[in-house]
């Protein structure tokens, strides 16, 4: 497997009473790379997902991480602790918790128990939450209980959440989700900035949105890869127009 | 962490109140002559030390429900377990002075004609040993309970329930004589605690002040639990469990801690309650009990430890009261009060306190709620 191998997903299957959500799929992420995954309802782009981070087991088939770690083995935590960062679908912030404070709880440190029990934090960790809102734009609402936020501003946290772990790899579910057109546009362009440091895989219904991305397109459908290539690319592709853009 | 953090605003009256309370209670018992119309009799100091009991109870019970999300309908199990280990060691205390007058077995035992201290009984008759045990056993049962539970992601209704089971489970064997915790009728009939006579006035103040100390460091213990970083995971979890493990938090963990401390919290409040009602029996390990705990909780604001800490004192205060006036309805007046807060304050007694002084000075609203970081 080459170096600049993020994430290698290999023949994998997974059904839920007989129902297959994945299908024998196959699909490698390079180190870097930005992927944008668009597929019909029920296509397994969410399955796909919890099998990434460990929520669901394969039925069959490999996922590896970087060069020989084997996702299948691990929980969300341990996969969160590798380098994977989550955001849902569903804007997911901790509601009850400052906006600044549910950045604290996100930077990379010890996660153990007592680790965290007896933490201080540091002027280092300051300085980068303070450099988090600034990226994602919430500086003014540090203060603020996160569950005040309007709901673009809470999906822009989860990404500062997503950045202040400084994962390797990115999975973020419909981030342009419930967005105006001014929010979507400014979200592509937070994400355009993330790639590169970080390889990152975006699911997206919104096809103005994957065209802002301008990058790589994977079209799932019934589990398993039906076209890859760019975004004009696989609009081209007759089988896909049928199932999905023709619609 | 500062001690402004560790100490806020209703932690410092709280604690100011309780001071005070437990400077005037004793004064009021051992130097007021009983004509005086400051004297406090014995009996309310007594009823005032199972009072604070209850708050550390509930100061227990809070941890784990109004910051972690876990309601544990079991919580009476720890507490009681606790007032067993105490119990035990005052029953090994009796010595001869028993009806049967034997040196080493308690009354109920020789009643069974056992010739023997079954093993478990080892060891209590020293004190320190059973004040540890007061705190490992109900901190080993919820670590083997919890252990299973979280790590089996057993949440919600689902978990309230297994715990109500636990503590269930744990009454009926207490029932049995051949348990080996005196059967039906508990433990009773104690004499003396550390070579101090129970009856005597000085020993009730004694127990008094201590469960006020136990109070009051629970509280500190718990509010520096809450305000870690560790806290803000714990509630993190409560909101939104997912995310905290997409974080890479071990969830299970972390309920697991909070989930011991909490057991051995009550477990300490259990082995200062025996010796002041002067008995402990399987009763208290009746699920209506660690119900009547949540109610606590709710009633003087979950998430606050001080306000769990006065929803027992008022709960207990009234029911003192109305048993002793009209018995009957004292089942009745305890559903509505939970039926009143909950529906006119949602944030308990506390909050309602709270939100009353803020409308009555809106200006003092009006300053920074965040602190500093420590």
């Amino acid at each position: 497997m080459s170096e600049k191998t993020q994430l290698y997903l290999n023949g994998v299957s997974r059904s839920f009473d007989g129902f297959k959500a994945i299908n024998n799929l196959s699909l490698i992420i390079e180190r870097g790379e930005m992927r944008a995954v668009i597929g019909p309802n029920g296509a397994g782009k969410t399955t796909m997902m919890d099998i990434i981070t460990g929520k669901t087991r394969p039925d069959t088939g490999e996922v590896i991480w970087g060069e020989d770690t084997d996702l299948t083995k691990v929980d969300e935590a341990g996969s969160a602790r590798l380098g994977i960062g989550r955001k849902f679908q569903k804007p997911t912030v901790f509601e009850t918790h400052t906006v600044e404070d549910n950045l604290h709880l996100s930077l990379k440190a010890d996660r153990s128990v007592f680790g965290t029990l007896f933490h201080r934090t540091t002027d280092a960790e300051r300085a980068r939450v303070d450099e988090l809102l600034d990226l994602v734009r919430l500086t003014a609402q540090r203060d603020d209980l996160a569950g005040d936020l309007s709901h673009g501003q809470k999906q822009w946290l989860e990404i500062g959440m997503l950045l202040a772990q400084d994962p390797e790899l990115l999975l973020v579910d419909e981030p342009a989700a419930g967005m105006t057109d001014a929010e979507t546009m400014r979200t592509a362009e937070l994400l355009r900035d993330i790639a590169g440091k970080h390889s990152v895989v975006v699911v997206e219904h919104d096809m103005e949105f994957v065209r802002a991305l301008g990058c790589k397109v994977t079209v799932l459908h019934q589990g398993a890869v039906l076209a890859d290539g760019s975004l004009d690319h696989v609009s081209a592709n007759p089988e896909v127009i049928e199932t999905y853009l023709g619609r | 962490m500062s001690l402004t953090k560790l100490i806020d605003r209703r932690m410092g009256i709280f604690l100011g109140l309780l001071f005070l309370v437990t400077v005037c209670v004793p004064l009021g018992n051992l130097v007021m002559s009983p004509d005086s119309a400051l004297h406090v009799p014995s009996f309310a100091v007594a009823l005032m030390g199972k009072y604070l009991c209850y708050a550390l109870l509930a100061v227990a019970l809070d941890l784990v429900w109004g910051y972690c999300g876990i309601l544990s309908l079991g919580h009476g199990a720890f507490f009681a377990l606790g007032g067993y280990a105490m119990g035990m060691h005052l029953m090994r205390e009796i010595g001869d002075r028993g009806v049967y007058a034997n040196p080493d077995l308690p009354d109920f035992m020789v009643f069974l004609n056992w010739d023997r201290l079954p093993w478990f009984w080892h060891g209590f008759d020293m004190f320190w040993f059973a004040a540890i045990m007061a705190l490992v056993v109900p901190g080993l049962l919820a670590f083997v309970f919890g252990w299973f539970a979280f790590r089996s992601r057993v949440t919600g209704v689902y978990l309230s329930i297994i715990t109500q089971a636990m503590t269930y489970a744990l009454m009926l064997a207490f029932f049995r004589n051949e348990m080996g915790f005196g059967g039906n009728n508990g433990l009773t009939d104690f004499k003396d605690v550390l070579g101090f006579d129970l009856q005597s006035d000085a020993t009730r103040v004694g127990l008094f002040v201590c469960s006020a100390l136990a109070l009051a460091g629970g509280l500190l213990l718990s509010k520096w639990i809450t305000a870690s970083k560790l806290g803000k995971v714990l509630v993190s979890i409560r909101d939104a469990e997912s995310r905290t493990r997409f974080l890479g938090y071990r969830v299970e963990g972390y309920k697991l801690f909070v989930f011991v401390v909490s057991a051995m919290l009550a477990g300490l409040a259990g082995a200062l309650y025996t010796p002041q009602v002067g008995i402990i029996n399987p009763g208290e390990f009746s699920p209506a009990n660690s119900i009547e705990i949540v109610i606590w909780v709710a009633l003087g604001g979950r998430g606050t430890l001080v306000g769990a800490a006065l929803g027992a004192i008022i709960v207990a205060l009234s029911k003192t009261l109305l048993t002793g006036w009209i018995p009957e309805i004292w089942l009745f007046a305890l559903g509505a009060m939970f039926i009143l807060v909950t529906l006119y304050l949602p944030k308990g007694v506390l909050g309602f306190i709270e939100a009353s002084r803020d409308r009555l000075r809106p200006k003092a609203k009006a300053a920074p709620v965040k602190e500093a970081e420590a």
